[in-house]
C-alpha cells in the first residue's frame, strides 16, 4: 500500500512485517524514530508475540540481542554514530557467533568534535566486523531491504546491518509502497536457527579457541561472505518475484556501457549525484554500491571495464590513507590501468550541492583531480589553523578555532 | 517418627551429614542424583572456590528447575577453565558472549524463553566480581532495573585473577594483587575504596539479593532454592577462595571462606524487595588475624598495626551494621 511517510516509520512497519520476536531499542540520532515507532507497535498490540526491551546503552541493545538470537528469537535493534562504536564489542561477537541479528545503522558522522549530521564513518568503522553491510538509496528500498535483510541473515547465519542515511532518509518523508503481511510472509518464513539454547540438547555456544583453529574459523567467516555474493542477488529475484521491485542486490548502475567516467557511490548520494548528471553533456555513468560487504570485487570490475576513469565519491576516509571504498575499488580495478580518483564529500552532513558536482565532473573528465579530493573544502580557514599550530605549542582545539575563523563563533581571541 | 531437630554445626564442620537430614533437608550436591552441570576434567586450579560454587549453585539451580536451566557466562577464569574448545564441562546449555555483558545476555535469553512460551525454562548469568563490580556492572544494573527474569551469581574471588590477579572494585583493602603491590607507606589496596554490589543490587529493590559463601552448603543451596522460586531479577554473590590470587594453600579454601564469614569479614545476609530479611549469624567469633594469616596477599597487612586494625574495623562494622552476632 503506498503512504506518504518518514523513512523511519517506514522501516518500522517494514521491520514490524517480519514478525521480530525480540526488539531492543536503545536512543541514539538519526534512528530514534525507528525504535519509537517499534515500540508503539508492540505496546498496541500490532506487532504480536514480541519483547521490546529498553536498554540501558548500545552495547547492552546487541549483547541482548545476542542473548535472544542464540535463544532462537527473530532479533532486531538500531543504532548510530557512537553507539555503533559503543557496541563494537558485541558487533565483532554477534558475528562471531554467527546470530542472523538485523540492524538498521542511521548513518552519522562519529566524533570529536561531536556531530549529528550524515556520513558513513560509523558503518565503515565495523567494514571488517563480518557483518553483511547493505546501503539503500532511498526508502524504498530501506522498506524492502529489511525485509531481504532477514532472510539474508538467517540463510547464512550471519548478521545484517541495513545501513541508512541518517536525515537525509531517515527523517525523510516520502511516497513508500510498505509490503502485505501475506507477501512478506511468503517471502520470509519463520526463523529456524541453526544451533539454539535448549535444555533438551545442550550445548555450549562461545567456547575458547586457541591457535590451532583460529585461523579456520576466520577464514570461514570470509568464505561464507564470499557465499552470500551469490545468495544476495537470488533474495532479490525471490524478492521481485513476488514484490516486484529490484531493490537489492550487490550494485546498481545507471549507463555505465557508454560512459568514460563512471562514479561510484554508496547510499542515498547517488539521487543527487544522478540530477547533476543529467543537468550536464557529457557522458557520465554512475554505479551504487549496495553490498558493501561482502564486496563484489568482479561484478564492480566487469561494470566499469569500458570506463576511462572511475571517480569515487565517499561520505567517509580513513584518516591518513584516504578513501575507504575507493581502497575496496581500487582493489576490484587492480591490473586495469584504468585511473579511479577519490572524492570525500558530505562529511559531517556538509550538504552535496549540484552546482559542486558540475565543477567536480568538469575537472574529472579532463583528468583534472587530485588522487584524494576533499569537496568544498575551505583551505583558507585550513591554512590559517594549520599556520597557528606550526606556530604555537597551544592553539587551542582545532574545531573551536576552525569555526571561529569560518565567522560561526565570535569568541575572544585565542591564547 | 519425629526427627531430632539438627543443627549444622553438630558436626563441628557445619557440612552435617545428608544422613542425619530429613529427605527434604538434604543438599543437592549430597545426592546422588545431582545433575553435575559443571563436570569433571574442567582446567581449575586446585582448591578453586569458584569451581566449588559454580558446582553448587548451578546443581541446586537444576535441581529447582527441573533441570530446565540456561546459563549465560561472562569472559574469566570459569569460562576458560570450562570449555577449552572443542571440549566443554557444561552439561547444560550455556553461553559465553563477551567480559562485560553476561546480564544483558542472560536478558535476552529470558526474552527469548518468554516469546517461544518457554518461561519454564529459567536463566542464569554468572561471572566472577571483575565481570560483574566492574566491566559488567552496566549491564548488570540495566537487568535490575527492568527487573529482568535471571538471576546473577557473582562468584566474588576478589580481584581480576584470570588476568593475574590484578584489582578490582571488590579487592579489600590492604590486599596485594599485581596493581596493588604491597610498596610504600600504605602497601596493597586502599581501604577507601571499592563498593558493596549486593547492597547496590538491593537499592535497585529487586525481589532477591543473597550473599553466600562455599563453606555452608545447605545455607548457599538454600538461597539459590529460593532465587529460583521467585521471578523477575535477582542477585547472589558467593564467595569463593582463590588459592592462586589469594597465595593460600588449596585445601585451605573452604576454611577461608569460613573464617570470612566468623570474623565478620563477608556477611551473609538476604534481602527482599530493598529490605535485609535474614542474617546468618557468626557462630564463634575470630579475630581478622585467623582469616588474614593464611593468606600471602596480606602478609604485610599483619605486620602494620594500623591496616590490622582497619581490617579490624571493617568486620567491627559488618558485625554492626549486619546484627551479626546473636543478641
Amino acid at each position: 500500500m503506498l503512504k506518504q511517510i518518514e523513512g523511519s516509520h517506514g522501516v518500522a512497519e517494514a521491520v514490524a512485517l517480519c514478525r521480530p520476536e525480540v526488539i531492543c531499542a536503545y536512543p541514539i540520532t538519526p534512528q530514534t524514530h525507528i525504535v519509537e515507532d517499534l515500540g508503539a507497535l508492540v505496546k498496541s498490540g500490532k506487532i504480536e508475540n514480541c519483547e521490546y526491551i529498553n536498554v540501558e546503552s548500545e552495547f547492552a541493545a546487541l549483547s541482548v540481542g545476542i542473548g535472544s538470537s542464540a535463544a532462537g528469537a527473530r532479533t532486531y535493534t538500531a543504532t548510530a554514530s557512537q553507539g555503533m562504536l559503543f557496541m563494537a564489542e558485541a558487533v565483532y561477537n554477534a558475528s562471531g557467533l554467527g546470530l542472523p541479528i538485523v540492524m538498521t545503522v542511521g548513518n552519522r558522522s562519529i566524533g570529536a568534535p561531536i556531530n549529528i549530521w550524515n556520513d558513513q564513518s560509523d558503518s565503515m568503522s565495523m567494514r571488517d566486523a563480518g557483518w553483511i553491510q547493505l546501503f539503500v538509496e532511498d526508502n524504498q528500498q530501506a522498506v524492502d531491504m529489511h525485509i531481504q535483510a532477514f532472510k539474508i541473515a538467517e540463510a547464512l547465519s550471519l548478521p545484517v546491518m541495513v545501513c541508512m542515511d541518517g536525515f537525509i532518509l531517515t527523517h525523510a518523508i516520502e511516497g513508500i509502497d510498505v509490503p502485505d503481511q501475506k507477501q512478506v510472509d511468503k517471502f520470509l518464513p519463520p526463523f529456524v536457527p541453526r544451533q539454539v539454547l535448549d535444555p533438551e540438547d545442550p550445548v555450549s555456544i562461545g567456547a575458547m579457541v586457541g591457535p590451532e583453529a583460529f585461523t579456520e574459523v576466520r577464514y570461514i567467516a570470509h568464505k561464507k561472505q564470499k557465499e552470500a555474493l551469490d545468495l544476495i542477488p537470488q533474495i532479490n529475484e525471490d524478492f521481485k518475484q513476488i514484490f516486484g521491485r529490484d531493490s537489492g542486490g550487490l550494485i546498481s548502475t545507471t549507463n555505465t556501457e557508454d560512459a568514460d567516467t563512471v562514479v561510484v557511490t554508496l547510499g542515498s548520494v547517488i539521487g543527487t549525484i544522478e540530477e547533476a548528471i543529467d543537468e550536464q553533456d557529457e557522458k557520465i555513468g554512475a554505479l551504487t554500491i549496495r553490498s558493501f560487504r561482502p564486496f563484489p570485487l568482479e561484478q564492480i570490475r566487469s561494470a566499469l571495464k569500458d570506463a576511462k576513469r572511475v571517480v569515487v565519491f565517499e561520505k567517509c576516509f580513513a584518516v591518513g590513507i584516504g578513501g575507504i571504498v575507493a581502497n575496496n575499488v581500487r582493489m576490484a580495478m587492480s591490473g586495469t590501468n584504468i585511473p579511479v580518483y577519490e572524492v570525500i564529500a558530505g562529511l559531517g552532513g556538509r550538504p552535496i550541492t549540484r552546482k559542486s558536482l558540475h565543477k567536480l565532473f568538469k575537472d574529472a573528465v579532463k583528468d583534472n583531480l587530485e588522487d584524494v579530493t576533499f569537496m568544498d573544502l575551505n583551505k583558507d580557514v585550513v591554512d590559517r589553523e594549520l599556520e597557528r599550530e606550526h606556530k604555537l605549542i597551544q592553539a587551542g582545539s582545532v574545531a573551536e578555532n576552525i569555526l571561529r575563523d569560518g565567522g560561526v563563533v565570535n569568541a575572544a581571541k585565542t591564547t | 517418627m519425629a526427627h531430632q531437630q539438627v543443627k549444622f554445626y553438630q558436626t563441628g564442620t557445619l557440612t552435617v551429614g545428608n544422613r542425619l537430614l530429613d529427605a527434604e533437608n538434604r543438599t543437592v550436591q549430597g545426592t546422588m542424583d545431582r545433575s553435575n552441570s559443571l563436570d569433571s576434567g574442567h582446567r581449575a586450579c586446585q582448591g578453586c572456590g569458584e569451581a566449588l560454587g559454580a558446582r553448587y549453585a548451578i546443581d541446586t539451580a537444576m535441581r529447582a528447575t527441573d533441570n530446565k536451566l540456561i546459563a549465560c557466562n561472562a569472559t574469566g577464569c570459569l569460562e576458560v577453565f570450562t570449555t577449552p574448545y572443542p571440549e566443554t564441562s557444561w552439561t547444560i546449555p550455556w553461553i559465553h558472549s563477551l567480559f562485560g555483558n553476561a546480564a544483558a545476555i542472560g536478558t535476552g535469553v529470558a526474552a527469548a524463553m518468554k516469546v517461544k512460551g518457554r518461561e519454564d525454562v529459567r536463566v542464569i548469568a554468572q561471572g566472577g566480581d571483575g565481570g560483574t563490580t566492574d566491566i559488567g556492572f552496566g549491564c548488570l544494573s540495566g537487568m535490575f532495573e527492568r527487573n529482568d527474569d535471571v538471576l546473577y551469581i557473582c562468584y566474588d574471588n576478589q580481584g581480576y585473577m584470570n588476568t593475574g590477579v590484578q584489582r578490582s572494585s571488590a579487592t579489600p583493602g590492604g590486599a596485594r594483587t599485581a596493581t596493588t603491590m604491597p610498596v610504600g607507606p600504605e602497601p596493597g589496596a586502599d581501604f577507601d575504596k571499592g563498593k558493596n554490589v549486593p547492597l547496590i543490587a538491593m537499592a535497585h529493590e529487586i525481589p532477591y539479593v543473597a550473599t553466600a559463601s562455599i563453606d555452608r552448603l545447605h545455607d548457599l543451596e538454600a538461597k539459590v532454592k529460593k532465587a529460583m522460586s521467585i521471578r523477575g531479577a535477582r542477585y547472589i554473590q558467593i564467595f569463593v577462595p582463590c588459592p592462586l590470587g589469594w597465595g593460600s594453600a588449596p585445601a585451605q579454601t573452604v576454611n577461608l571462606a569460613r573464617l570470612a564469614v566468623e570474623s565478620g569479614i563477608y556477611p551473609l545476609f538476604e534481602g527482599e524487595n530493598g529490605e535485609i530479611t535474614s542474617t546468618t549469624k557468626i557462630r564463634r567469633k575470630v579475630p581478622v588475624e585467623d582469616y588474614l594469616k593464611p593468606q600471602r596477599r596480606f602478609a604485610h597487612v599483619l605486620k602494620n598495626p594500623a591496616q590490622l586494625s582497619a581490617v579490624q574495623e571493617i568486620a567491627d562494622r559488618n558485625i554492626r551494621k549486619f546484627g551479626l552476632l546473636e543478641e
